[in-house]
C-alpha cells in the first residue's frame, strides 16, 4: 500500500505566544475558543449590568439617552449570542469531540484555526461601532426598517460594522460545521460506530448540520441588508418598495435553528456529566440520539413562531410544530431524570451545574410553551415574559451547561482541578442571582412591561420587581468573581487532576491530562458507548475480552 | 505490524492525518468537506432566491411598472435573452471540459487534464468578462427598484462565485504544472470540479428564473 511518509511536524516545539497564535492543535484551538468566548461573556455581562442599572428605577438616571440604551442592549445580545454562547459551545466541541471519538485532531486543522481567528476579529468589528459614533442599535434581530440607513433608524456605520462582523462569525461557524461533520464521519477510531459515539458528539453533529444549513441563509439576509443600506437596494424597506416581513422570514429561518445551535451542545455536556456523577449509564441512549436528531429536523419548521403577530404566516402550522418540538425535548428531560433516578449521586460542582441546567431549562421550556400558543403569544409578544423565557433557556440552560462543562473538563484541559468549595460558592451565587434577576420578569411581562425600553413610568407599578431583578443581576455578575479567582488559583496550585479524576466513561479520560499532541498513545478497545467503563470493569464482564495493553491488537496511533 | 496498520499509523500521525490517502476507504475528507460546503452554498442561494420570489410575488406585473420609458424597455430582459443564452452555453461547455479533465487525471493522463482545465478556466473568465459587458449595457442599475436590486444581487453573487471558482481552477492548474496530481492523488481536482459544476447549476437556475420564467 502506498503511503506518504510525512515529516513529524508534531514533535517540533515552538514556545509560548507564538505557539498559541499559530497552533492547529484542536485542543489549543478549543481553549482559545473558550477564553475568547469568556472575554465576550464578561463584556456582554457588563453591558447587561448597564441595562439593569438603567432599569432599576423609573427615569433616565444612568445613561445619557435612549439611543445609547439601544446600542447597549443590542450589543449585549450580539456579544452574548454570537460571540459567547455559539462559539463557547463550538469550543467545547472542538476540545472534546476529537478526544471522545479517538481521533488525533480535527479533519482540517488549519481551517479549524481559521474558524477561530475570525471570531476575535468579528468581535472587534462589532464592538468598534462604539468608537465611530454609535454601535448597532436595532436589536440583535435587526428588524427592518429599524436597521435601515435612514433618519430615526440606524444611520451611521455601527450597523454596517455589525453586519460585517456577523458575516465573519457566520463564515467561521460554517467552516467549523464542515470540519466537525467530516471529523465525526471520517475520523472515528476503529470500533467507534455511530451508535457508540458519546452524546456530546451526537449533539455536535446535529448542531453542525443546523449551522451548515441555516447560517448561509443568515449570510444572504445580511448581505441583502447591507445592499439595502449601502447601495440603494430595495429588499426590506417598505418605503422603497421592499418587504419588511421578508427580513423577518430569512432572519428567523436562521435564528430559530440557531436557538438549537445555542443549546444542543450544552445538552450534550449535561448528558456527559449526569451519567458520570450518578454512576449509571445514560438512560435511553438511542432515544436520546433520536430526540437530538429530531430536534434538529423539526428546528427548521418553527421559525415563524417568532412572527405570529405579523399575521403573515400560517398560524396553526407553526403553532403545532412549535408544540411538537417540545416532545423530543421532553424525551431528553425524561432521559436525564431517569439517569439520576436511583443513581449514586456525587454532588460535585459539575453535577450541581448540570442540575441547575435541568431545573432552569425546564422552566424555560414551560414558559416558552405559553408563547407557542397563538392567543397567549398575542398578549405577551415583545414583553418581559419573552425576555424571561429566552434567558431561562439561554442562561439557565446553555450557560449552566457551559459551567458544568468548564468544571468537568478543566482538569483535562489544564491538568489541575478547580476548587470544589469555590465552585459551590459560584454555583449558589449564580443560581440565586439568576432566578432573582429573571423570575420577576415573568410577572413584569404579564403586567405589560415591553422589552427594549430604556424607561418606564412610576405609575406602572413595575418599579419593585425591576429593582429586585437588577439586584439579582448584580449578584449574578458577582458570582463570576469566585469563578475567576478559582481559575486563577487552580491553574497555579490546584489539585493535580490525573488522567481520570471523575472515573469518566468516554475516551478523553483514557489519555493524560492535558493530552499530548495528537491525543493518544494507545486506545482502549471500543465495544460500547462507555469504553472506559468497560476497561475498568473488564473482569466483571466475561463476555468482554479483557483489553491487555501488552498483547491485544492496539490501534497504536 | 501489518502494512495496513503501518499505513494507518503514518496517516494518523501526520499533521494532515486522513488527508488524501484515507486508508479506511470511502469518500476522502477534502471531497466530503467540499460537498458539505456546497450544501451550505445551496442554502445561501436559497436565501437569495427566496427573497427574489417573495419580492416578485408582491408585484404584478413583474417587472414592476415604471413611468420611465427607457427603464421599462431595459427591464424587459426576457425579450432579448440571447446574450444570456450564450453565457449559459459557455458555462455549460466549461462544466463538460472540467469533467473531461477530471476523467483524464483519473486515468493518469496529465496532459489532457491540464488542457481541459485550461480550457475550463478560459471559458470561466470569458463568462465573467461577458457578464461585466452585460452589466454595462443593461441600462438599469442596482438601485432601480426591486427588479434591479434582485437582478444584480442574484447575478452578482453568482458572478462572485464564478470568480472564486476561477481562482480555484488557477490554483489547480498551478499545482498541476508542478506535477502534484496523479490518478491516485487528485482530491483538489475533484473538489474543484464539484464546485464548478455547482456554480454552473446555479447559473442554469438563474437563467431560467430571470430570463424564462
Amino acid at each position: 500500500m502506498a503511503t506518504t511518509v510525512l515529516h513529524p511536524a508534531a514533535t517540533r516545539y515552538r514556545s509560548g505566544l507564538y505557539e498559541w497564535l499559530t497552533t492547529t492543535d484542536h485542543k489549543k484551538i478549543g481553549i482559545l475558543y473558550l477564553v475568547n468566548s469568556f472575554v465576550f461573556f464578561f463584556i456582554g455581562g457588563v453591558l447587561a449590568l448597564v441595562v439593569r442599572t438603567e432599569l432599576a428605577a423609573p427615569g433616565l438616571q444612568f445613561l445619557s439617552d435612549e439611543g445609547l440604551y439601544n446600542q447597549v442592549f443590542t450589543m449585549h445580545a450580539s456579544f452574548m449570542l454570537f460571540l459567547f454562547v455559539i462559539p463557547i459551545l463550538a469550543g467545547f466541541a472542538n476540545y472534546v469531540v476529537p478526544l471522545q471519538i479517538g481521533a488525533p485532531d480535527m479533519a482540517f486543522p488549519r481551517i479549524n484555526a481559521l474558524s477561530f481567528w475570525m471570531l476575535p476579529l468579528a468581535g472587534l468589528l462589532m464592538g468598534s461601532g462604539f468608537l465611530v459614533g454609535g454601535a448597532a442599535a436595532a436589536g440583535w434581530t435587526s428588524y427592518s426598517p429599524l436597521s435601515q440607513d435612514r433618519p430615526l433608524s440606524s444611520t451611521g456605520p455601527g450597523q454596517d460594522l455589525w453586519i460585517v462582523g456577523l458575516l465573519l462569525i457566520g463564515t467561521s461557524s460554517i467552516l467549523g460545521a464542515v470540519n466537525f461533520i467530516v471529523t465525526i464521519f471520517k475520523m472515528r477510531a476503529p470500533g467507534m460506530t455511530l451508535f457508540r459515539m458519546p452524546i456530546l458528539v451526537w449533539t455536535a453533529l446535529t448542531t453542525s448540520v443546523l449551522v451548515l444549513m441555516a447560517t448561509p441563509v443568515l449570510a444572504s439576509a445580511l448581505i441583502m441588508l447591507f445592499i439595502d443600506r449601502n447601495y440603494g437596494g430595495h429588499f426590506f424597506d417598505p418605503a422603497t418598495g421592499g418587504n419588511a416581513v421578508l427580513w423577518q422570514n430569512v432572519f428567523w429561518f436562521y435564528s430559530h435553528p440557531a436557538v438549537y445551535i445555542m443549546v444542543l451542545i450544552a445538552m450534550g455536556i449535561v448528558s456527559e456529566v449526569l451519567p458520570v456523577f450518578s454512576r449509571k449509564p445514560l438512560f435511553g441512549y438511542k432515544a436520546f440520539v433520536f430526540a437530538t436528531v429530531g430536534i434538529g429536523a423539526l428546528g427548521f419548521s418553527v421559525w415563524a413562531h417568532h412572527m405570529f403577530t405579523t399575521g403573515a404566516d400560517y398560524l396553526p402550522f407553526f403553532s403545532l410544530m412549535t408544540f411538537l418540538i417540545a416532545v423530543p425535548t421532553g424525551v431528553k428531560m425524561f432521559n436525564w431524570v431517569f439517569t439520576l433516578f436511583r443513581g449514586k449521586l456525587t454532588l460535585s460542582t459539575p453535577l450541581l451545574f448540570a442540575l441547575g441546567f435541568l431545573s432552569m431549562f425546564l422552566i424555560g421550556g414551560i414558559n416558552g410553551a405559553f408563547a407557542a400558543s397563538v392567543p397567549i403569544d398575542y398578549a405577551i409578544q415583545d414583553t418581559y415574559w419573552v425576555v424571561a423565557h429566552l434567558h431561562y433557556v439561554l442562561f439557565g440552560g446553555s450557560v449552566f451547561g457551559v459551567f458544568a462543562g468548564t468544571y468537568y473538563w478543566f482538569g483535562k484541559m489544564s491538568g489541575r482541578m478547580l476548587d470544589e468549595t469555590l465552585g459551590k460558592i459560584h454555583f449558589v451565587m449564580m443560581f440565586v442571582g439568576f432566578n432573582m434577576a429573571f423570575f420577576p420578569q415573568h410577572a413584569l411581562g404579564l403586567a405589560g412591561m415591553p422589552r427594549r425600553i430604556a424607561d418606564y413610568g412610576a405609575a406602572n407599578g413595575w418599579t419593585e420587581l425591576n429593582t429586585v431583578s437588577t439586584l439579582g443581576a448584580f449578584l449574578l455578575g458577582a458570582s463570576m468573581i469566585p469563578f475567576l479567582w478559582n481559575v486563577f488559583v487552580s491553574l497555579r496550585s490546584g489539585k493535580p487532576a490525573g488522567d481520570d479524576p471523575w472515573e469518566g466513561n468516554t475516551l478523553e479520560w483514557a489519555t493524560s491530562s492535558p493530552p499530548p499532541p495528537y491525543n493518544f498513545d494507545r486506545l482502549p478497545e471500543i465495544r460500547s458507548e462507555r469504553p472506559l467503563f468497560d476497561l475498568r470493569h473488564a473482569k466483571a464482564r466475561p463476555d468482554v475480552t479483557p483489553p491487555d495493553p501488552g498483547t491485544a491488537p492496539q490501534p497504536t496511533l | 505490524m501489518t502494512s495496513d496498520a503501518a499505513a494507518l499509523t503514518a496517516v494518523e500521525h501526520s499533521p494532515v492525518g486522513g488527508l488524501a490517502h484515507d486508508q479506511r476507504g470511502g469518500i476522502s475528507n477534502p471531497i466530503l468537506g467540499m460537498i458539505l460546503f456546497i450544501c451550505s452554498e445551496v442554502m445561501f442561494f436559497s436565501g437569495l432566491f427566496a427573497a427574489y420570489f417573495s419580492t416578485r410575488a408582491a408585484y404584478s406585473p413583474w417587472p414592476p411598472a415604471v413611468d420611465d420609458e427607457v427603464l421599462r424597455e431595459a427591464f424587459n430582459i426576457k425579450a432579448e435573452p440571447w446574450f444570456a443564452l450564450v453565457l449559459t452555453i459557455v458555462l455549460v461547455i466549461s462544466s463538460f471540459t472540467c469533467q473531461f479533465g477530471v476523467w483524464a487525471i483519473r486515468r493518469d493522463d496529465r496532459t489532457a487534464f491540464m488542457r481541459f482545465f485550461a480550457v475550463t478556466l478560459v471559458l470561466g473568465v470569458t463568462f465573467l468578462i461577458c457578464q461585466i459587458y452585460d452589466y454595462m449595457t443593461l441600462g438599469f442599475g442596482l438601485s432601480d427598484g426591486p427588479f434591479g436590486t434582485t437582478f444584480y444581487t442574484l447575478t452578482g453573487f453568482h458572478g462572485a462565485h464564478v470568480f472564486g471558482g476561477a481562482i480555484m481552477l488557477s490554483v489547480v492548474l498551478y499545482r498541476g504544472m508542478a506535477g502534484q496530481f496523479s490518478s491516485r492523488h487528485h482530491d483538489a481536482v475533484e473538489a474543484t470540479s464539484l464546485y464548478w459544476h455547482f456554480v454552473d447549476v446555479v447559473w442554469i437556475g438563474l437563467f431560467s428564473t430571470l430570463y424564462l420564467l
